[in-house]
């Protein structure tokens, strides 16, 4: 656990070849009221070129996970354990973190939660790049597009003025903008809500990073323009093979755009696997009740599953599996036990209806459920 | 401007289909938002925000309006039940015109017209408790035959309308403060309700919340529509759910209808070029159905100055596929909304042209009725349920509960128990999935809120 890290990396053959491979990643907010546990042990990896979705709805913690990788939070009050803050933490932070593995997330071979804020200034914007949801929030109105594109040029590459605006009228073209040299001195609010995504992605990808996290990045647009915009990140990844993390409560844009799905619930991985196997043959109980929810086609005249009850409350999280209170097929150890998804036998879902009991080699319901995933 | 662009009203009340009754009917509506500016603030143009609509609307079925956020669909709701001036045109409510009513007579009017609103948040008082919110229609409405002056009998009939959406009776004295999104917007179902109105316009009802309360919320205004003998008119942006609770639909872009049919029809069979383009871009959360996309280039133009003839032509993929002089039409002539068959209307001059094949993948067609595996398992649970289960042991749904206050010492108790449900802990509890909760007049017990909570994290 003290080991440092390349050697860890090293050690795992996943880890090794992935772009992205963060691990146990626990961010809690320490907050007037309480704790809050927004992202608790989450473990994933993005191989270079690859698509990662992550699903989930509202607090489920999506964003909170693409925030920590970008170290955007303050701390206090955030608090992700890793090696080097151990002493530092509030002790009902620590309390709450009992013996949990400092978190990790190695991205080529370096642990981003060790690095001095220096560095991480140049991984952000140079390795990694972020578009957020709201194309209105996240440009600053008093500054043009030209100004805030060459801003983050200049940072990151020793480009003069001029030649960071070049760049900057390149990569607007390169997104499709018409007319770029005009579009570069104007204002955010000269433009509509697709031209303003089209302008951060040109942002985002105005440094060449190998990796580009994209959290919600069509949610606040029409269809026809979030029709434009998905095409546009798709042809990005062809051109520059960045590999792209997809944040997104949309299973629609998830089955369209992404070849492996990561499903996450108050906090945790509930379920991973390939686009195909999570939205056509779902494990966990949580991810059925998502995709049944959703109004298909071929739900027409028939009643629309519901998950029961809300997602738990931060502050109280229920013993045992996070989703028993809401589960339709609760049993034995689930609302006592915590399942983990990698005692999970193949370890993709954190259920115990796929993990093996304690003593006990066969999950106990695997062979049941597998009978009603055959009909595909 | 060389033809009359819509057909007269005449249609909507002789050709009532199947004999169905015509409630609402619509004709040459238009709403303009007029704009003011220069030194004098003198009126410099109008946004054409609705123009030139026609169309009705059947007793007890769900119309659908589906469109682009700024082609006018609220505005047109907005419009319908008075809360927006009309610019001209007119409409009528079973025969009794909307617009020339006035005064006293206009106020009881309104009682037969409700809308629910899309933000939850927004749309409620949060300096009104439940009883008010809800009582203050009834309050306004109140006349010597129903007693709603009275506040017993208003106070009564309040909890009547909780009890139908799914709340608990008791929640009157509360604020909205202390409700989740989910329960919010059943407080402003309730609160249309409570009038008895004949014509609810939803407009985006569902909008702002998540997939699993959507449904919640779905299920709901169906059972409702069912039980009080509504119609809906229903807004949204959302083609899969439109397609999921509407009977017919109408598309519009920039301010006019430009495509309208029955559900199944529109989409499998759309016509208008902008209704293939929009429904080849909704993504299909099943990753076998594989869309043919048709991207349209650029964004919607300015309601201020429409396009000239046919609005669409500016983004129009199937005017590049014409010849010079025919696509010189769409930019001349604004094109008649005209019934191609079965009630089926497009305002296309180039209807006959769209390639089949086209639609075809764009719709994905060949996937039709395709039930995901995941939904086929449910109905084989479901199917298997309906025969072995008691109607008792279904699980009591817990709706949208707030989380219990944060700060509480023990943890809130989850009011579906699992253990009553199924007796062997290895055998986990049939599910039916399908059928659920929200019966109205089933409430769940909640666990008691006695001060605001988060229904997020506070980050």
């Amino acid at each position: 656990m003290t080991a440092p890290a390349p050697a860890t990396a090293a050690d795992d053959p996943v880890a090794s070849e992935a772009l992205l491979d963060v691990r146990d990643l626990r961010t809690y907010f320490k907050v007037m009221d309480g704790v809050v546990r927004a992202v608790d042990g989450v473990s994933f990896s993005v191989a270079p070129g690859e698509t990662l979705g992550i699903v989930g709805e509202s607090g489920c913690g999506k964003s909170v996970t693409a925030l920590s990788i970008m170290r955007l939070h303050d701390t206090p009050p955030t608090w992700t354990p890793t090696d080097a803050n151990a002493e530092r933490i509030p002790e009902d932070v620590r309390t709450l973190l009992g013996d949990a593995p400092p978190s990790r997330v190695m991205f080529e071979g370096r642990d981003l939660l060790a690095l001095s804020e220096d560095e991480m200034r140049q991984v952000r914007g140079n390795d990694i790049a972020m578009i957020f949801q709201e194309p209105m929030t996240s440009l600053n109105p008093v500054f043009t597009v030209g100004e805030q594109i060459t801003e983050a040029v200049m940072l990151h590459t020793k480009a003069s003025k001029k030649d960071a605006l070049d760049k900057a009228v390149d990569s607007l073209r390169a997104v499709g903008i018409n007319n770029p040299e005009r579009r570069v001195k104007q204002y955010p609010h000269e433009m509509s809500g697709g031209m303003r995504q089209r302008v951060m992605i040109a942002m985002a990808l105005s440094c060449d990073p190998k990796l580009l996290i994209a959290d919600e990045p069509t949610t606040a647009l029409d269809v026809t323009i979030q029709a434009q915009i998905l095409e546009l990140i798709r042809e990005i990844q062809d051109r520059t093979g960045a590999a792209l993390m997809l944040i997104t409560h949309d299973l629609g844009v998830v089955a369209e755009t992404v070849h492996d799905v990561v499903v996450m619930y108050a906090g945790r991985v509930v379920e991973t696997g390939t686009v195909d196997d999570v939205l056509l043959t779902p494990k966990h109980p949580y991810t059925e009740g998502l995709l049944t929810s959703i109004p298909s086609r071929g739900m027409r005249g028939q009643r629309l599953n519901v998950i029961k009850g809300t997602v738990p409350n931060p502050f109280n999280m229920p013993t045992g599996c996070n989703f028993a209170p809401r589960c339709p097929y609760v049993f034995g150890p689930c609302t006592d036990h915590d399942p983990r998804i990698e005692d999970a036998d193949p370890a993709d879902v954190a259920c115990w209806q796929y993990t093996p009991a304690p003593g006990s080699a066969i999950p106990p319901r695997a062979h049941l459920r597998r009978s009603s995933e055959v009909s595909a | 401007m060389t033809a009359e662009p819509m057909e007269p009203s005449a249609p909507a009340t002789s050709a009532g289909r199947d004999g169905a009754e015509v409630l609402l009917s619509v004709s040459n509506l238009k709403t303009y938002y007029p704009i003011f500016g220069g030194m004098l603030r003198r009126k410099l143009g109008d946004v054409k925000a609705v123009d030139d609509v026609s169309f009705e609307v059947y007793r007890g079925e769900v119309f659908g309006l589906v469109g682009e956020s700024g082609c006018g669909k609220s505005t047109l709701g907005k419009t319908l039940i008075r809360l927006q001036p009309e610019t001209a045109g007119s409409a009528a409510l079973a025969g009794e015109d909307i617009f020339s009513k006035r005064g006293a007579d206009l106020k009881r009017f309104r009682r037969r017209m409700q809308i629910i609103f899309q933000d939850p948040v927004g749309s409620l008082n949060p300096r009104m408790p439940i009883s008010d919110i809800i009582g203050e229609g009834l309050v306004a409405q109140a006349s010597k035959d129903n007693g709603w002056g009275d506040r017993k009998v208003r106070d009564k009939r309040v909890a009547d309308y909780l009890e139908a959406v799914g709340l608990r009776r008791d929640y009157t004295r509360r604020y909205p403060h202390e409700f989740s999104g989910g329960q919010r917007q059943r407080i402003g179902i309730a609160r249309a309700l409570a009038l008895d109105p004949e014509f609810i316009v939803c407009d985006e009802p569902v909008s702002a919340l998540d997939v699993s309360i959507q449904s919640q919320i779905l299920n709901l205004l169906l059972d409702l529509r069912r039980e009080f003998n509504l119609t809906y008119l229903f807004i949204a942006h959302n083609l899969s759910v439109v397609q999921y609770i509407a009977d017919r639909v109408g598309v519009m872009y920039l301010g006019s209808l430009v495509e309208l049919a029955d559900v199944d029809e529109l989409y499998s069979r759309p016509r208008h070029p902008y209704t293939i383009a929009l429904l080849s871009a909704v993504p299909d959360a099943d990753p076998r159905v594989r869309k043919k996309r048709i991207v349209l280039q650029g964004d919607v133009p300015s309601p201020a100055a429409p396009p000239s003839g046919c609005r669409f032509h500016t983004r129009c993929w199937l005017r590049e596929r014409l010849d010079a002089d025919s696509a010189e039409r769409c930019t001349t002539e604004i094109p008649v909304f005209r019934d191609t068959g079965a009630g089926h209307r497009v305002a296309c001059h180039w209807v006959e042209e769209v390639p089949e094949d086209i639609v075809a993948q764009a719709v994905a067609r060949d996937a039709e009725d395709l039930l995901r595996p995941v939904e086929k398992a449910l109905h084989d649970r479901e199917a298997a349920a309906s025969g072995a289960a008691p109607p008792a042991a279904r699980p009591a749904m817990d709706i949208g509960a707030v989380p219990a206050s944060p700060l509480a010492p023990t943890p809130p108790e989850h009011p579906q128990d699992v253990g009553q449900v199924g007796g062997d802990p290895l055998v986990p509890p049939t599910r039916t999935g399908l059928e659920h909760m929200e019966t109205p007049g089933e409430t769940a017990d909640m666990p008691t809120v006695e001060q605001p909570a988060p229904e997020r994290p506070p980050f």
